[in-house]
């Protein structure tokens, strides 16, 4: 029945896919060829541009190159199970546990951190932690210490950083998926006689599953492509992947070996994506709902 | 277990500390650096030195309050400049995006929705960082060709917008169309049996339906550019935005004139999350 | 009298379904004209392809004898009352009656003058400025009327537009809405899958069944005497029974049904011995203990099942003795019948002009 008032009105078509047309191909498809393209180009001895594989031989030969890869990798991976666990009590709190009336000021509350730029609130754990900061302050005060200590730019700081940063990404999936879950449910289980873990292992967790995976996914990715909170929390040492990648477009001012590294990571991201979504059957265009 | 069965006191008050805790743990960092805005002291740090709005009005050698920082003042109009017309461009497409995916019938259709959310999955740097790349080729290529200097092509402020407006677009689109998802399409059958054309139907009826949604976005479009900060970090060219700012001074050491930024922001964003929450609520 | 709005051959196709088949018809000026069929029959596509939101595939549609075909529907003369309305909700109620005239671009004062008279006529003076939203469920209706209305269309289309309320306001505006087309006098075209609003409303009303019209008449006409099996059933209720003919004679017949009852009934054409048939026979077709002295009527025995009491429209649900079948029969509330009790065998009757007899599998 659509079809036929639309081939009346196909400028409206015309009007509607131009501005797309323009946004997605010239800033994310050509941008995105042109990164793959340049890292496979580098200069040979000669000082020419030629095709070839070096910025990813350079990446396999360098360990501290596919160390620092893999190394983030697996703390995004520590980050996206963190902030889950830290997550999923808060969310089933707020949707099942407190009053009703509560819950949209909690809610409310929970969110409003998020709101704020990501600089501002490292900024904050920083002065919280370091040295001379204000948690130290109050242990030397205490008596718990004689001598203040760096907390700042350790790897589990980071992790705490970069935890709280995306905590945002995991609570509010998490806070739908567990408010579409039947309270009945919980009560029958209850009275057939399940315990507070069988009822967390059997009930709520895969009903929650598509929220946990959506997550999981959205924290997992914005862990990996971080800049600034390892930067910041990790000190000069976090060796965080983004690091390598502004390193070589920055202070080295080697273009192509920094693409190689970027485009490694867009497949890293990419891969963890596909297998999250093939693991939990889902497609990519329900997770971002 | 839940609210309707009994619970036990030991798991009562254990989850209701948990839960102090999660919001202790949220909320630390902000309220002390707000806090310590307000310390008379030449340091973001304790001990408590008395309360002074120096770091906000202060204009001396050794203290200068941001109302009189040249430099973080500037970098806040940029920002807010940038923030401006990202939020006019995204707003723009994605209203338009939300219209093609959501009413319009063509081949391709899934592969270009597909290409739409590829912004998501790709990380911020690797956005800049390609923008960045493609830009130069063109500069290159250009400047080769015609001999033309496009200052457009250099890390910038319009580079800058063009960077952020990738990947807010699509953010744009989405919450556009969840709520052009829900419209009667019969209200447009109407309108055009009453003798309007599809310009006005889209107008008078559709753009109205869809205006709450819109406004939104664009307060959510001004925030995460105002914010923004991976992709920008390869785009920025003298012009820094208030986080790139920002980040180059916490990196080289800070001063509470810092705190007193913050302050600001969390105030002012604050503000706009409750009054965006409240619109939001009001037109379900 | 002028032909408002005539339909050639139209038809159209979805993919493999056809939703609407070779259909014809004419509306004369100022008529109340119905389509009656059941939900899936394609009395929605018709209209749509009326309004021109739907272009047909084939046929040609008129409209004071100006070709519509390819015609974009902002450029008709008709307006369409949507099932659910279609109000906008982001306009107030003189908002959505000025739109049309703003879109022809009249001027402010000719606009405010319309609105306020078109709304004096549907009775809701000085709502101009009312939310949708604050209407209750018959205000809506006239609205939505009213906003057509003002547009002086030549022919009115409305989908179903009672379907949402509930029964009580849709008796109240079946009547209504029959008043207000007599007093503009504008040609309005109906579609139902209730029967009794189209009988009830209509000058003409058309059964649609499958995508065809099965008859145009009166409602008289249609209820009395339907021209197609499917007409038969669907107006009204009706007893059906299948037999076969045992004698014939001119244009009356002898049937013998399958539960072995012997009727004899007029036929509208002359049928042979031996063919099978459905007979129909309304319920109230039947009288309860008829008089022994009336002659000319088939009688039979039956035993209440059930009394389904339902006011006027009261029936009793029995068997034929001897056989399974289950008839309707009229109980009138006249108290001349509160002596009958469930399994009473009681004697039935009916005059032979009320049977209608149609040969079998002819639907």
């Amino acid at each position: 029945m659509k079809t036929e008032i639309k081939k009346q009105f196909r400028w409206g078509l015309l009007f509607f896919l131009t501005p797309v047309l323009l946004w997605l191909i010239l800033l994310i498809v050509l941008p995105q060829i042109d990164l793959f393209v340049m890292s496979f180009r580098s200069e040979n001895d000669a000082g020419e541009m030629v095709w070839s594989i070096t910025n990813y031989l350079n990446f396999f030969h360098e360990p501290i190159y596919w160390l620092t890869f893999v190394r983030t990798a697996t703390y995004s991976i520590l980050v996206a199970f963190f902030t889950f666990v830290i997550a999923l009590p808060v969310a089933f709190y707020i949707t099942k546990v407190v009053k009703p009336r509560f819950q949209g000021s909690l809610t409310l509350l929970l969110l409003l951190p998020f709101w704020v730029s990501e600089m501002v609130r490292v900024y904050g754990w920083m002065i919280l932690l370091r040295e001379s900061g204000v948690i130290n302050h109050f242990l030397l005060k205490l008596g718990l210490m004689t001598e203040p200590i760096e907390m700042l730019y350790r790897d589990s700081t980071m992790i705490l950083g970069l935890v709280y940063t995306s905590m945002l990404f995991m609570v509010v999936p998490l806070i739908s998926v567990l408010d579409s879950l039947d309270d009945s449910l919980i009560e029958a289980a209850y009275d057939l006689g399940a315990n507070m873990w069988s009822i967390l292992f059997k009930i709520i967790i895969p009903h929650a599953t598509p929220g946990i995976v959506s997550g999981s996914i959205v924290v997992f990715m914005l862990t990996l492509g971080n800049y600034l909170t390892p930067n910041l929390m990790g000190g000069k040492n976090s060796l965080w992947f983004t690091e390598q990648i502004y390193n070589q477009f920055i202070a080295s001012f080697n273009w192509n070996q920094g693409s190689a590294f970027g485009f490694l990571l867009l497949f890293l991201s990419s891969l963890v994506i596909w297998i999250g979504l093939k693991l939990s059957r889902q497609t990519l265009s329900k997770v971002v709902q | 277990m839940i609210r309707s069965l009994p619970q036990s006191k030991g798991y009562a008050i254990g989850f209701k500390l948990y839960v102090l805790a999660y919001f202790t743990f949220l909320f630390a960092p902000l309220l002390v650096t707000c806090i310590l805005a307000f310390n008379d002291s030449q340091f973001p740090s304790l001990p408590w030195k008395g309360f002074t709005l120096g770091w906000f009005t202060a204009n001396l050698p050794e203290r200068v309050g941001i109302f009189h920082d040249q430099i973080n003042l500037d970098s806040i109009w940029i920002s807010i400049q940038t923030a401006f017309f990202v939020t006019l461009l995204s707003v723009f497409v994605g209203t338009c995006a939300a219209f093609l995916f959501e009413q319009e019938d063509f081949r391709l259709r899934q592969l270009l929705y597909f290409l739409m959310l590829a912004p998501l999955v790709i990380p911020g740097v690797i956005l800049g960082i390609s923008i960045l790349m493609f830009s130069t080729t063109l500069g290159i290529y250009f400047e080769e060709k015609w001999n033309l200097d496009v200052g457009l092509f250099r890390p910038g402020f319009w580079l800058v917008v063009l960077g952020q407006f990738s990947f807010i677009s699509t953010l744009v689109t989405l919450v556009v169309s969840a709520r052009l998802k829900k419209f009667d399409r019969t209200l447009e059958e109407a309108a055009m049996n009453l003798g309007a054309n599809r310009f006005e139907v889209i107008w008078h009826i559709t753009l109205k339906y869809l205006r709450p949604a819109i406004i939104a976005a664009g307060a959510v479009a001004f925030l995460m550019s105002f914010e923004n900060f991976n992709t920008t970090l390869f785009l920025v060219g003298s012009e820094a935005t208030l986080p790139i700012n920002l980040y180059l001074q916490v990196r080289d050491g800070s001063t509470p004139v810092i705190n007193a930024i913050s302050f600001l922001l969390i105030v002012g964003t604050s503000m706009a999350a409750l009054v965006n929450l409240y619109f939001s609520k009001k037109e379900v | 009298m002028d032909i408002d709005l005539s339909a050639q051959n139209v038809t159209k196709v979805f993919e493999e379904f056809t939703a609407v088949d070779n259909v014809s018809f004419e509306v004369e000026n100022g008529r109340f004209f119905s389509i009656l069929g059941p939900s899936g029959c394609g009395k929605t596509t018709l209209l749509r392809m009326i309004a021109g939101l739907t272009e047909p595939t084939k046929g040609r549609i008129e409209i004071r004898g100006e070709n519509m075909i390819g015609i974009s529907p902002n450029k008709r003369p008709v307006n369409l009352i949507f099932q659910h309305l279609a109000l906008f909700p982001m306009m107030d109620v003189g908002e959505n009656i000025a739109f049309g005239l703003q879109r022809r671009g009249e001027g402010r004062e000719t606009i405010k003058r319309k609105v306020s008279a078109i709304l004096d006529s549907v009775d809701l003076s000085g709502f101009d400025k009312k939310k949708i939203e604050q209407l209750s469920g018959g205000q809506q209706q006239r609205v939505a009327i009213a906003r057509c209305l003002v547009l002086e269309p030549t022919v009115l289309l409305l989908d179903e537009p009672l379907g949402a309320l509930d029964l009580k306001l849709r008796e109240q505006m079946k009547v209504e809405l029959k008043k207000l087309q007599a007093k503009i006098g504008t040609t309005f075209v109906y579609i139902t899958h209730d029967q009794s609003e189209a009988m009830v409303m209509s000058d003409y009303v058309a059964v649609m069944h499958n995508g065809k019209f099965e008859q145009i008449d009166t409602p008289q006409n249609l209820y009395n005497k339907p021209q197609t099996p499917f007409v038969a059933q669907f107006v009204g209720d009706n007893n059906i029974w299948s037999g076969k003919i045992r004698k014939a004679e001119g244009l009356s017949a002898e049937i013998e049904t399958d539960d072995g009852s012997v009727f004899k009934t007029k036929v509208d054409k002359a049928l042979k011995p031996g063919l099978e048939v459905n007979l129909f026979l309304r319920p109230e077709a039947m009288v309860i203990e008829p008089d022994k002295c009336i002659e000319d009527l088939n009688r039979f025995e039956v035993i209440v099942k059930s009394i389904l009491f339902d006011g006027a429209n009261s029936r009793l649900l029995a068997n034929p003795v001897n056989a399974n079948t289950e008839i309707l029969i009229a109980l009138p509330q006249n108290r001349q019948y509160d002596y009958i009790q469930i399994n009473d065998k009681i004697e039935i009757g009916w005059n032979k002009k009320s049977g209608i007899c149609f040969k079998k599998n002819e639907d």
